[in-house]
């Protein structure tokens, strides 16, 4: 516990201090964006790779408001629903010149947006052959998070919950379980609603958590931004700090020596 | 958008007042780099790509 502030979060040799990455999509406004960012401590955002709108160019302004002096920007392959569109995606993103490093999204179904793991996979591979920095966004499940941890990913991504559902950690067992057979960061992404389900991510090992929703669409996104910050750091702390075992009847925590009704 | 070419890449970029420091461009399907802007022709038919980065989160 000595070296709390050394404790950063590393993914592919770079060192993050917080461990809450944050999304730019569904906030009220830029400003409000950039203030919850702040207040989140993030040093990673994801943004999407989109057409320039020609005829509204409002939106492409959004860069401005994120502060690229402590925050690296993620581009993300959201709304691809096949390998080849997720590569191509990810290209484009890269060319746009901000680094190597892609959070990979491959949609499989239109009603849960589940990953299609099998053309994550694919597109993994593909990627990391072309020196891309893979971060695949993933079911809970172990033996596809080994997988792509095999074929090259800088980190496992896996899923809270359906996406923007705030429905908290639904298999934390299996969250468990990814921990610990990972060699590179897990990192729960999807599913948050609410800072404690932020602090279970972090108390069940995860490295790092990643969310948009709970943050952007909340009352005051602001506030829950630091909340999800003091909720990432708490559950790392309580994770680092060993908890006790659960056990099934009481143990009391004052001495029986002493009690006055008992006392000679 | 239908444009009348030919023309650079990076006039018609100008044309379309978009910095082309913000954006990744795809001709034909291929991407095109930066420092060739200025060198790659872009023809009536051609189908050109232009992405930047927006706000988004997962999915």
């Amino acid at each position: 516990m000595n070296n709390r502030a050394s404790d950063s979060l590393v993914i592919a040799g770079r060192a993050f201090r917080s461990r809450l990455i944050v999304g730019s999509g569904k906030y009220p406004s830029h400003q409000i964006m950039a203030d919850a960012h702040a207040a989140s401590g993030t040093e990673m955002v994801t943004v999407a790779v989109r057409r320039v709108n020609l005829t509204d160019r409002t939106k492409e302004s959004l860069i401005d408001y994120i502060d690229q002096s402590r925050i690296f920007i993620l581009p993300n392959t959201a709304g691809c629903y096949t390998a080849e569109e997720a590569i191509r995606t990810a290209r484009l993103g890269r060319e746009v010149g901000l680094s190597n490093w892609v959070k990979l999204e491959v949609i499989g179904d239109e009603r849960t947006l589940f990953p299609d793991n099998v053309a994550l996979l694919e597109a993994t591979r593909v990627l990391v052959q072309e020196g891309f920095v893979v971060l695949p966004y993933t079911n809970d499940d172990p033996v596809i998070c080994r997988k792509l941890e095999e074929a090259g990913a800088a980190a496992v991504m896996p899923l809270g919950a359906p996406i923007g559902s705030g429905l908290g950690i639904q298999n934390p067992n299996n969250i468990r379980i990814i921990k610990e057979q990972s060699r590179v960061p897990v990192i729960v992404d999807a599913g948050v609603g609410t800072a404690s389900d932020a602090a279970i991510a972090m108390e069940l090992g995860a490295d790092g958590v990643l969310m948009n929703s709970a943050i952007a669409l909340a009352q005051d996104p602001v506030a829950m931004a630091e909340a999800m910050k003091l909720a990432v750091e708490a559950g790392r702390l309580a994770w680092r700090a060993g908890r006790i075992a659960k056990r099934s009847h009481a143990s009391a925590s004052s001495p029986v020596e002493g009690m006055i009704a008992t006392g000679a | 958008m239908e444009i009348a070419g030919p023309k650079t890449l990076a006039v018609l970029l100008a044309e379309l007042n978009i910095d082309p420091q913000r954006v990744a461009v795809e001709h034909n399907l291929t991407i095109v780099k930066r420092a060739n802007y200025d060198s790659a022709i872009v023809r009536e038919g051609d189908e050109i790509e232009i992405v930047n980065f927006v706000g988004g989160g997962t999915a």
